[in-house]
């Protein structure tokens, strides 16, 4: 998606000379965060399910020229060339580096078969076909992929534990306390929780299947039972084919303001794999896996190419509030700027204890608002709070603080 | 030009309401408003706004 919003947004910034994409799936770009919610829970065929992901695109993209099923082997950014694993070489005069991430797959012993990740529209489509009423699933991870895909499959009936490998659901996302109420919740609402556990190895109990995964053992001793399980413990930059530029790749991409590419000419970054120097948390360079990102960063990265190609105006330091959003049992997750940064919370409305009844928080760091999260209220609610980033909090709790614009 | 939303997809996420506010906003109950006719000059700001559906509900008239 990264991808063709960035090329779209070069159209739209002037520049009217050929322009490729080159993608490793067979489709063309579509929309993934059905994948862990919707098109589990469907029973559409899978050409079905791929037309109702299809993002639309722009007149504007009529123009390009597609390479699907392709994937880029290695670069030459000093020489401005790629090479593609069929080995056929292509020159550029500019270079958009949106090859995303994927999943991390947990690097313990044991069987391989049986265990499922989410990313692509077939690994979605694989995973549903195996979530049948009973069915043990052991999800490891919870993140939104990890909360989203255990939801999913309790409400499609199966015997659903859940493997937290983290401080507690959402908590990269949502910080300590709210994700403490998100696991009494997510209990409430029937997963079984291992909180603060992580898996070491894979079981097989099949004699003649011993590739097969028959359950996990956790770091305390427990053993548990599964035929499926499905791994959500966070992503891995596609930048191994940036390598031998001289370039920081330590976290994805490194890039400026403009997110250019550091140490590069006529290269740009956006999407997952962006690693910016984020305003929102204090200048500190850092890549943002929000679908969000992928457009807003577009938008300033093609205007920073195209200016850097035709010595147009340089487009504005990215500055984009961040913004995220994750459906769980069917309650809506919805946040802006970067609470994690934040070092104290409170409640607005609502009460942690119940969030499935509505509940809204304010993130603060040092006295003023650096993130805002509503669980189950209208978005409406959120947009109200969001001129309040930034800010201090006491604006915000003042009741004489009636206009916010 | 004319845009229309599919209530149908709607979600009422609001993001369309951030990136074009003169054609689209949030009423007092939260549901989503917007003014089907605007200028041929604000095309950039509607197919933002297009873009930033997370729900993909938003369309040009005669695209769909």
């Amino acid at each position: 998606m990264a991808g063709l919003r960035t090329a779209e947004q070069i159209r739209s910034a002037g520049w009217h000379d050929e322009v490729v994409l080159i993608g490793d799936e067979a489709h063309p770009p579509y929309n993934r965060p059905p994948l862990s919610k919707e098109v589990l829970s469907s029973q559409q065929h899978p050409e079905e399910a791929l037309s109702a992901v299809l993002l639309r695109q722009r007149a504007s993209a009529a123009s390009f020229t597609f390479r699907l099923g392709q994937s880029v082997a290695a670069c030459n950014l000093a020489g401005q060339r790629v090479t593609l694993s069929t080995g056929e070489r292509l020159s550029y005069d500019g270079l958009v580096v949106a090859t995303g991430i994927r999943p991390r797959r947990l690097a313990v012993p044991g069987p391989t078969s049986g265990r499922y990740v989410v990313r692509t529209l077939e690994d979605a489509l694989a995973l549903r076909q195996q979530l049948r009423p009973g069915t043990k699933v052991l999800v490891i991870g919870c993140g939104f992929i990890g909360c989203e895909v255990a939801a999913s499959a309790l409400s499609l009936g199966c015997d659903v534990q859940l493997v937290e490998g983290s401080h507690g659901p959402m908590h990269r996302a949502l910080g300590a306390t709210v994700a403490t109420a998100m696991r009494h919740w997510l209990t409430r609402r029937g997963l079984q929780i291992h909180a603060g556990r992580g898996v070491v190895e894979f079981l097989a109990h099949f004699p003649d299947r011993l590739n097969q995964v028959s359950g996990a053992r956790l770091d305390d001793g427990t053993k548990l039972e599964a035929e499926i399980v499905v791994e959500a413990v966070g992503s891995l930059p596609n930048a191994e084919w940036l390598y031998g530029n001289s370039l920081d790749l330590s976290d994805g991409v490194l890039v400026d303001e403009h997110l250019r590419v550091r140490g590069a000419q006529h290269a740009v970054a956006v999407g997952d794999i962006a690693r910016y120097p984020d305003p929102w948390t204090g200048g500190v360079p850092r890549r943002v896996e929000h679908w969000q990102g992928a457009i807003d960063t577009a938008k300033t990265a093609a205007r920073s190419l195209v200016a850097g190609l035709t010595g147009g105006q340089v487009p504005p330091p990215y500055a984009s509030i961040p913004s995220f959003w994750s459906d769980v049992f069917g309650t809506r997750v919805q946040g802006l700027g970067v609470p994690h940064f934040g070092t104290a919370t409170e409640v607005l409305e609502g009460s942690l204890e119940t969030p499935e009844a509505g509940v809204a928080i304010a993130y603060t760091r040092e006295g003023y608002v650096v993130g805002l999260v509503t669980i189950a209220l209208p978005p409406a609610r959120l947009m109200e709070l969001r001129p309040h980033l930034g800010h201090p909090l006491s604006d915000l709790l003042s009741p004489l603080q009636l206009t916010t614009t | 030009m004319k845009v229309w939303v599919d209530r149908n997809i709607c979600d009422n996420h609001g993001q369309c309401a951030i990136a074009a506010p003169e054609n689209f906003w949030l009423d007092a109950e939260g549901v989503l408003q917007y003014k089907e006719d605007f200028p041929d000059s604000d095309l950039e700001y509607i197919e933002d706004a297009m873009d930033v559906c997370p729900v993909q509900a938003i369309f040009l008239k005669g695209e769909q």
